[in-house]
């Protein structure tokens, strides 16, 4: 079993193929939506395969030391020209063809019109943790 | 003896240990083993005085964890006589390690970790499934915050209002689960309530029993967040609020008013309204406003603003608005909600998806955004 994190981003990704803003669809739409996800994370609770899903909020703030003593300096949100993750799930599967094809079915979320969005995600794999290997 | 009534002999097991001359920290460790002794050889045959066997034991663990400690320098120290148990409750002790836990040295989550673990009695598992961190995190902050206050003398005067703020911070957690949070800081409120009739303590106690009465109807059975005004009232919880509405009459009769009974006034005026269009949107405006007296909150002015836009017309609401500080959380959905009232549904789509943007909760963000989408919808068709 090997851990994938599944990223989903407002921006920086391609552009989705059904791409309409969520407050353009119909509320049943936007309800459809959310039942996806969710029978989509219960699911892979059912299968073994979910470890954790978090949506973030798209405020977001860039943080660097400044050097001994002195505050952290801090900019942004470069709200226009940044990467924001909307959310993302974390899912402990067999092999890379299960994490892609998982993060395919999570992309088929409907959207307007009842239509799967065909939005980007990003699977990223974790590295592993150092230390023993378990031969056989 | 189940482990929830075993939790509430917790605060004055702790307090007796205390007493004797154990620090803080210490008692409170020793406590814990004795309450994980008690679940497991306890079983349906509880000792007659409970609390005593659990002062007996703990008492016997403190020492022991003194000696481990003091071995090497001096032997002898502490060893001498054990007290009897006795009763070992004395409400003015319990009373202080209220205090102590929410000790103002202490940040606010610090002092919400320490008080479920010494007056609530509840495991650091417990309380880091409760607030969704590893245990290890959680176990970190307790220790930190018993080191904060291990400097502090017992008999040192505490705040109630400290205590109510960091029962209240723990009410609104609320999650549910192994814990429920919200259930358990009524089971402390009205503990202390009980122990010190501050009117405030019984505002807080009318508070969270009012609210908690709703709770059922305020989400569906898919999770989705239900509006005040479109909850099936059938759901709510009629015996609670009962008994929040005569806690509450009683607490205002001493005629010492503050935050917590004047919101309960206002809960207590929604819960009253068999159907959302009879509630007395007048009065509650009058409780807003004495309520914006008596903290001079902006919360307190923005909520007030729904209410005017209820009682006098979506104008005069959004005139009630227009002086507050639009970075305040859920100013721009009140904004978005008064100018749909106020036949602007262009205006109010694009202040919900903003709202929904800057929501606090996935289910609040939900909402709103099936708000704009639903007035979005309408502007199409």
């Amino acid at each position: 079993m090997a851990k994938y994190l599944l990223l989903k981003h407002y921006r920086g990704a391609p552009e989705a193929v059904n791409d309409v803003p969520m407050d353009q669809w119909r509320p049943e739409e936007v309800t459809a939506h959310v039942q996806y996800m969710n029978d989509f994370a219960a699911r892979l609770v059912g299968t073994g395969e979910f470890v954790d899903s978090q949506a973030l909020s798209p405020e977001g703030t860039f943080v660097r030391y400044d050097g001994e003593g002195r505050p952290p300096v801090t900019d942004g949100p470069f709200a226009e020209t940044k990467d924001l993750i909307a959310g993302w799930m974390v899912i402990d599967v067999e092999s890379h063809e299960r994490a892609l094809e998982l993060a395919g079915e999570l992309s088929a979320a409907p959207g307007a019109h009842g239509k799967p969005i065909h939005e980007w995600l990003e699977v990223r794999p974790f590295l592993a943790h150092q230390g023993v290997t378990h031969c056989g | 003896m189940d482990e929830a009534r075993l939790r509430t002999l917790t605060p004055s097991v702790i307090s007796a240990l205390v007493r004797r001359g154990a620090d803080f920290a210490a008692a409170e460790d020793a406590v814990q083993d004795a309450l994980v002794e008690a679940v497991r050889g306890w079983g349906d045959e509880p000792p007659r005085d409970p609390a005593g066997w659990l002062v007996t034991v703990a008492w016997r663990r403190f020492l022991d964890a003194v000696r481990a400690d003091t071995t090497r320098r001096h032997r002898e120290v502490r060893v001498e006589g054990e007290p009897p148990p006795g009763p070992g409750v004395s409400v003015d002790d319990t009373l202080q390690l209220y205090f102590l836990c929410a000790h103002p040295s202490l940040t606010p989550a610090s002092a919400v970790a320490l008080t479920l673990r010494a007056v609530g009695g509840l495991t650091t598992r417990q309380i880091a499934r409760a607030y969704l961190v590893p245990e290890a995190t959680m176990a970190q902050r307790i220790s930190r915050a018993k080191k904060t206050v291990s400097g502090v003398r017992f008999h040192e005067p505490g705040d109630v209002a400290t205590v109510l703020r960091v029962l209240y911070l723990v009410f609104n957690e609320g999650h549910s689960g192994d814990v429920d949070l919200a259930a358990e800081a009524i089971r402390l409120t009205r503990q202390l309530a009980a122990m010190t009739r501050h009117e405030e303590a019984a505002g807080l106690l009318a508070l969270m029993l009012l609210h908690h009465a709703r709770r059922p109807a305020r989400t569906d059975p898919d999770g989705r967040l239900v509006p005040l005004a479109e909850q099936d009232r059938g759901l709510w919880d009629t015996r609670m609020i009962a008994e929040g509405v005569d806690v509450l009459q009683a607490a205002l009769a001493r005629d010492r008013l503050g935050e917590f009974q004047a919101q309960a006034a206002i809960a207590a005026l929604h819960a009253d309204a068999q159907a959302a269009e009879e509630t007395d949107w007048v009065q509650i405006v009058e409780w807003y406003d004495e309520l914006v007296r008596l903290t001079d909150s902006p919360v307190a002015r923005l909520n007030r603003a729904v209410a005017v836009g209820e009682a006098d017309g979506a104008r005069a609401g959004l005139t009630a608005l227009a002086g507050l500080d639009p970075a305040l959380p859920r100013y721009t959905a009140v904004a978005a909600y008064l100018h749909e009232r106020d036949g602007d549904p262009a205006t109010a789509a694009r202040l919900y998806a903003d709202a929904a943007r800057s929501a606090a909760s996935l289910p609040e963000r939900d909402h709103l955004t099936r708000q704009a989408a639903r007035l979005n919808a309408d502007h199409k068709g």
